[in-house]
Order: structure tokens, then sequence, then C-alpha cells
């Protein structure tokens, strides 16, 4: 298809021109770097260059996240040999240095060892151009490849041979409940109707989750182009993403992207000259937790309050205005051009049996290397912890890993053994999630953690079902009895009992996850309640 | 039923223009709202019920649904925001590493509580869930700026600098 190819050459011009560059300076412009002061660093390392004459010599360019947040703000210098020296806590002050030490021996003070485990035991799918190509241009993302699936998928693929590729991949949604991927772009595709949507959700709501944003930020094409293939692949016209205003930097590079990618027909009418016309619209949040779930989400894109309705009829049926609609998460949506890349064979070969690929984690909370890292299924929480995250910062012992945001659990050192992927999680009692996972260490008083995640919980309740409004407030009073050394154990009798109500009877993901925090809590430290119930009670409760 | 082109904005005031233009971008239609609802708050900084009123009727939607919906998200104000804002993070990680001492901290300092205005009008305190800064926490954000590795005393500095606030 002629018009893919011209696209690909004007940007492999572009490339070859930059590969003119002995040296390339990467600044992370990521929302973590860049709100610390990246702005004069760019510059300072800019008036370098320029006064030093060697505008034809060393690029400077901004990218996305590089993933030690930690470390931050982060520069990276690479020769184009491909040799490239890290550098970390970069200040304005250091560009004359870095500079001067292009063709030398690199900044020792600041460099950053790029050898250790954070490093090097990740596997990068889905953050492969991050930190690599600047976010803002296009040429950027179609000359590491960008764009090519959408053009194998609409030059030489059927729908079903797209969905068959998906479908091989074994891709489980990576929005937390890890549905297979192919299985419900096949039941959307199949269903009745010509006018279909698909739904991209950001709507990254879990405390100590950063993954989507920093895809978004760093990335945003991918996504835009999983978004197109999965339009082609179930028949749909028209996409939204449902993105967070709390993320204004992805939304702007969200717009950007979405206007670059039309300017060179690659979404809108007749993409690279076919029959398929695809659209994307940005449809902002405004703080509301439960919109994270699909239906409050599509409630909130038709512009009414983010209320949740039960579940069947599925959106896959009747979604978006009632039409059928595809709803998957950002992550998702950027496994599939690597697929269709690749194939589907070549995805399912990485991970374990039943969780295939990698998946982004945010490492947050009690660690030293906080950060975004990406990894395959099935590694162990504690190559994670502490092969990659480095452990505790203080050197503190570790007491428990949370993950999957206000509806996980929290899974005790005890189990830092165990793998990584769905099933494992969901049977010690937590839960995949988006990503999110929250290093606690020995510090940290569990009882007040759960009391944290139910408060969340209650205020963030939609109020349309009555187990979630009134259960969690409950369940949030009577932790804080509690944790004030007040309660008795017929109290925590009534904590259990409210926890499996609330569990068994909400309406929608948010109710029935409420509890989830107190029961993994309960489970693995229940002494920690006890210790607190008033003495008397508490052994009359145990006669 | 009146047609929009027949409700005149509340008055004469020009931002009422970048209102109209996003409701004339999405056709007027009820599922507008939300996007209009940013474009009031972006343009007046708060939602008032003359607002209200206008877009209700502008996309007829029903009064009582466009208060529901500017009621239910918490992004959406209802008051006057102070001349300077301090979002406090209260996500998992920044409460981990120590939010609240921050948030007990400006409260007691400011004599503000969150969600709340300073007496006079200079300081709105919010909190927020999760600014997806969690390499950096405890993280605020101060008039738009995101401040990372936060202290309670390092947040007095910096408000101090850009308000030249004298307490009472």
């Amino acid at each position: 298809m002629s018009l893919y190819n011209d696209l690909r050459t004007s940007a492999e011009l572009q490339r070859e021109q930059e590969d003119g560059h002995r040296h390339c300076l990467r600044i992370c412009r990521a929302a973590g770097c860049l709100s610390q002061h990246n702005d004069s660093i760019t510059r300072a390392l800019q008036d370098q260059v320029h006064g030093q004459g060697l505008e034809n010599e060393v690029q400077v360019k901004g990218v996305g996240c590089m993933g030690l947040c930690a470390a931050g703000p982060l520069v990276s210098v690479s020769t184009h040999e491909g040799e490239s020296v890290l550098y970390q806590h970069v200040s304005e002050a250091d560009a004359p240095e870095i500079v001067a030490a292009l063709d030398s021996e690199p900044v020792t003070r600041l460099q950053l060892d790029t050898s250790t485990p954070f490093f090097t035991r990740q596997y990068k799918i889905v953050l492969e151009n991050s930190g690599i190509i600047d976010p803002d241009n296009i040429e950027e993302y179609v000359a590491a490849d960008g764009y090519r699936a959408l053009n194998t998928v609409l030059s030489e693929m059927t729908p079903a041979d797209v969905i068959r590729e998906v479908t091989i991949s074994g891709l489980r949604g990576r929005g937390g409940g890890g549905y297979s991927t192919g299985l419900k772009w096949s039941t959307v595709a199949k269903a009745a109707g010509d006018l279909k949507y698909v739904i991209c959700n950001a709507d990254e709501g879990d405390p100590g989750a950063f993954m989507d944003r920093s895809v978004l930020e760093s990335d945003p094409h991918r996504v835009l182009e999983g978004m197109a293939i999965a339009g082609y692949a179930i028949g749909a016209q028209k996409g939204f993403i449902y993105i967070r205003a709390e993320y204004p930097l992805a939304v702007e590079r969200l717009k950007t992207a979405i206007r670059a990618a039309e300017k060179k027909n690659l979404l809108g009418d007749n993409i690279l000259d076919t029959e398929f016309d695809f659209d994307i619209e940005i449809r902002l949040g405004a703080g509301a937790f439960v919109c994270g779930e699909e239906t409050a989400l599509m409630a909130s894109i038709e512009g009414k309050r983010g209320q949740p309705r039960p579940r069947p009829p599925y959106p896959a049926d009747y979604g978006l205005w009632g039409k059928p609609t595809l709803v998957n998460n950002v992550e998702t949506y950027a496994n599939i051009t690597p697929i269709i890349r690749n194939g589907g064979e070549w995805f399912a070969d990485i991970g374990t049996d039943n969780s295939k690929g990698t998946k982004v984690f945010a490492l947050a909370g009690q660690i030293r290397n906080t950060g975004l890292i990406e990894v395959p299924m099935g590694i162990t929480l504690r190559e994670i912890i502490y092969d990659i995250g480095g452990g505790t910062p203080q050197g503190t012992a570790l007491k428990a890993i949370q993950s999957g945001g206000p509806s996980g659990g929290c899974i005790p050192v005890e189990h830092i053994d165990s793998p990584v992927d769905y099933e494992s999680l969901t049977r010690l009692g937590s839960f995949m999630g988006s990503g999110g996972m929250i290093v606690i260490d020995e510090t940290a008083d569990m009882v007040e953690i759960a009391k944290y995640f139910m408060e969340f919980c209650m205020t963030e309740s939609c109020g349309k079902c009555i187990p979630c409004r009134v259960g969690t407030a409950h369940m949030y009073r009577l932790l804080d009895k509690i944790v004030r050394g007040q309660a008795a154990q017929s109290d925590l009798d009534l904590l259990e009992e409210l926890c499996d109500l609330t569990r068994n009877t909400s309406l929608c993901g948010l109710g029935q996850a409420s509890p989830n925090a107190v029961i993994s809590t309960l489970r693995y430290f229940r002494h920690e309640y006890t210790a607190r119930l008033i003495p008397e009670f508490a052994e009359e409760g145990e006669r | 039923m009146r047609n929009h082109k027949s409700v005149p904005p509340p008055s004469d005031d020009k931002r009422w223009r970048i209102v109209e233009a996003t409701m004339r971008r999405n056709g007027y239609r009820p599922d507008a709202l939300i996007e209009t609802l940013h474009t009031v708050q972006e343009s007046f900084g708060f939602l008032d019920d003359t607002a209200l009123r206008y877009v209700a009727s502008k996309l007829h939607v029903a009064p009582s649904q466009v208060y529901g919906v500017a009621t239910f998200y918490h992004f959406f104000a209802l008051k006057p925001q102070g001349k300077h804002t301090c979002s406090v993070c209260t996500g998992t990680a920044c409460y981990i590493k120590g939010a609240n001492k921050i948030l007990d901290n400006l409260q007691t300092h400011f004599e503000v509580n969150p969600g709340e205005t300073t007496a006079d009008g200079q300081l709105s305190l919010l909190t927020v869930r999760c600014l997806g800064a969690c390499g950096l926490a405890p993280s605020v954000v101060f008039d738009g700026n995101l401040l990372g590795y936060m202290t309670a005393e390092k947040l007095h500095e910096e408000i101090d600098e850009v308000m030249q606030y004298e307490p009472v």
C-alpha cells in the first residue's frame, strides 16, 4: 500500500538525519520528571549544545518515561553506535559537564548503573518505545515500526483474521478483570447492528497506579493504533478514550497524537486509502472512581452521572447508547500492535500457561526503586520487590504488598515467592488489578490501611445500591472504632458479616470488592485487629 | 420545546462564548453536558446556579439532572475557589509516605478544612485521589504545579513564597 510506504520512507529519512548526529540526549518528559524543573534542564542542555556549535552532532529531545522515577530527573545519552549512559538526579547546573563528557568518559558522579536487575530483568513490549521516542512526534513512532500493524491489518487481513491472532496470543484484559481479549472482541464482532463503538478505559483511578498515565504520556500513538485495529476487527467506526481530568499532560499528548494521525490519514475517513473509517474522540472524566467500571464509564460518556447498571446485558450487546461496545484498558490496546506485528504465537510464548505476555507494574510505597516496570507474567513477587525494586529504602523489614488498588488486597511477606499472574494473586486474596503495587514495611499498621481503603470506597461509592452505600459507611465506622481501641469482639464479628454481605450483594465491582482490604488483612494480620479489642469483651467473645 | 438558539447567555461576559463554542462543537447534544461543565469551570473557576440553568436549557437537560451531574463528580466546584489552590494527594503511595501529616499541618496552619477556602479567599485546600506521581510521593499540586517529595515545612515555604501569605 503506497500511502503507508510513503509515510514510512519519510519517517525513515528523518531518522537517518538524526542518525547523522553522533549523540542523542534524551530527557524524560513524563509527569514525574517533568515536575522537577525539567524545562530548565532541557534548555540548559540545548544552550550548551548551541553554545559549542554542536547542533549538527548532538540532538536534544524530550522523550517519555524511562521507568526509574525515584532517580529523576533522568537524562540518557547515546551514541549512534548504540552505547548509552543514563544520568540520574540531573539538574540545570550539570548541563555543561554532561555535554563536555560526550566524547570522553561519562560523568561518574551522575551515572546510573544500568546493569542492575532493575534494568536487566525487565521485558519491554508495551513500554518498548517509552523513553526512546518523542511522544509528540508521529514520524518517530512510524520509524519505530508504528502503524505497520494497522497497515498489515487493513491490507492483508480480514477482521476474523485479526480476532484469531488476538485469540491465539492469549492476551487477557489488563484493566484488572483478566477477561480474554480475543473472546471479548469476537463477541462484539458477532453482535448484531451496524453501529458499534470502541472505548479505551483510561480512567486509571486506583491510587498508586500510574501505568496508563505513563503509556499515554510516552507513546500515545501505540494506543490509537491498537484502538483502530480493534475498530476494524469488530466493525466500529468510532472510538472514545475516557481519561481522567487529573492527567492533563496525558490528555494534551493524546490530543496532539490524534491530530497528527488524522493529518497523516491514519485516523479519519478512508484510512490509508482503504474503505475503513475510524475516528477517536477524547472524553474527560471528572474525578469519580466508579467510572472505571465499564457501565458507569459509558453513562459518563453519555453525559450522565457515572452510575453502574446491572450486567447482563453486557456492553458487547448493549453498550454506549445501547449499541454493541468494546471496552478495553489502555495497556490492553498497547499490546495489540506488537501482537499483530510478531504474531499471536510469539506473544503466547511469553508468560505462564494462563497468563500470557508481560505486565506493567507501578512500584511505589516503601521501596527503593520507585517507578514503572514491565515484567513477564509468572515472575515472583520476590524478584519484583527485591531484585528489581531494590527492597525497602531504610532496610526495614517488608511486611506486605498491596496490589490491585482499593479492590485488591494485602499479600503478606510469607507469600513472597508466589508467581505473579491472574490466578495466583486471586488465590492469595488479592487481585491483579491494573498493576499498582504498594510496598508496605513493618512500620505500617494494617488496620489503619484497611480503614484507609474503606474510607476510599465509602467516599467513592456512587450511592445507587444500598449494600455498597450503607455497607461501606458502616464498615468504615467499625474500623474506626477498632483503630481507636473502643471495639469489642462483637464489632469484629459484625464487620466480618458486613464484608460478606457487601461482597455478595453489591451491584458493581466497586461495592463487591470494597471489603477486600479488610478480608485480606483479617486473613493474614488478624492479631492486629484482636490486639485492639477491649480485653474483657475479647475474652467474652472467645468463650 | 424551545430551540437552543433562543436561549441567550446569562450576561454579556465574553467567557460565555467559550462555553457556547463547546456546546456548538458537540451539536448541543445532551451528552455534551460533562464536556460543557468542564468548559464552564475552566472559564469561570466554578459552577454557579446561573451557569447550571443556562447549560440545562441549552442542552435540553432537566436542571435536576444537570445539578445531579455537577454534584456527582468531585472535579466540579459549586463554590468560588480561592486565589490559590493547594491539592494534597491522598493516594496510597502518598498516604504510606505521610500525606496525612501534610494535610493536618496545612489545616492547622491555614485554618481551613479540605474542600474549603480560607476566610480571606486566598487559599483553597483540596485533596485528590492519586495524581499518578507515586514516584514523587508525597506529592502536592500547588497552583497547577506538581511538587514532589513534600514535607509540611517545604510546602509552607512554597506557599508563603507564592502567596506572601501572612497568617492572621
